[in-house]
């Protein structure tokens, strides 16, 4: 089962981990929450996206994730819009009959969304000037591992 | 053809979306950023670091190689930042 959202609106994880739960033989089910930070006086982030390519960038990694470790669901929910500091901005979730295979597939959908996923942040500052966030090494490190 | 433009990109070039014919000459992204480099101060400003945009042609992620065909989307984007 197969779930990719890109929406506005804030998720609920507690609803989202439910709802995999009961899908097969499940005996573990991780989540990652990607949560906006207030770093050098961030006020709120902006999330700008490539409305279609997103939606099919994601599913392309989440069907990735399917074929190589065996879940019985992958949920990717990632929001775009304004967000302030506490907001949630992005949602993995996997579920599978042991934790391994779920703990592994959720930091390689993070790795993999984070660099090939269209998505671009604007942060707007406690002093009323904007930058657009630039990407890091780090994280084409982190994708390249898988 | 549809190009279009995310981020500081869009900002520089101060346009999202616009529609062009395919111009006599152009078969790759490589030489369509030549050409688009030409339409405006704000899109040679746009252009100017070349190395620093990433592409995708009809959504899927592409290089200064890859063919471009009229009727093509094709968008032009710093490197992505989500999660």
């Amino acid at each position: 089962m197969l779930k990719v959202l890109v929406t506005e609106a804030p998720f609920d994880l507690a609803a989202e981990a439910a709802r995999v739960q009961g899908v097969g033989d499940v005996g573990a089910v991780a989540s990652f929450t990607g949560i906006c930070r207030a770093d050098d006086g961030l006020r709120a982030m902006v999330l700008e996206h490539y409305p279609g390519m997103t939606e099919r960038a994601l599913t392309a990694i989440a069907e990735k994730a399917m074929a190589r470790w065996p879940l019985s669901a992958c949920t990717v929910i990632h929001r775009h819009g304004r967000m302030e500091p506490g907001d949630p901005i992005v949602l993995v979730l996997t579920a599978s009959a042991h934790r391994a295979a779920a703990l592994e597939a959720c930091a390689f959908l993070m790795d993999w969304l984070k660099t090939k996923a269209p998505f671009w942040k604007r942060e707007e500052l406690a002093d009323g000037t904007a930058r657009w966030v630039e990407a890091r090494t780090a994280d084409e490190d982190a994708a390249t591992r898988w | 053809m549809r190009i279009l433009y995310f981020a500081w990109l869009r900002e520089r070039i101060g346009t999202g979306e616009e529609e062009i014919a395919l111009p006599e000459g152009v078969r790759d992204v490589a030489a369509l950023m030549d050409h688009l480099a030409t339409r405006s101060p704000g899109h040679a400003a746009g252009f100017a670091e070349r190395r620093t945009i990433r592409c995708a042609v009809n959504q899927d992620f592409a290089d200064g190689a890859t063919p471009v065909a009229d009727g093509d989307e094709v968008a032009f984007f710093p490197p992505v930042t989500g999660g």
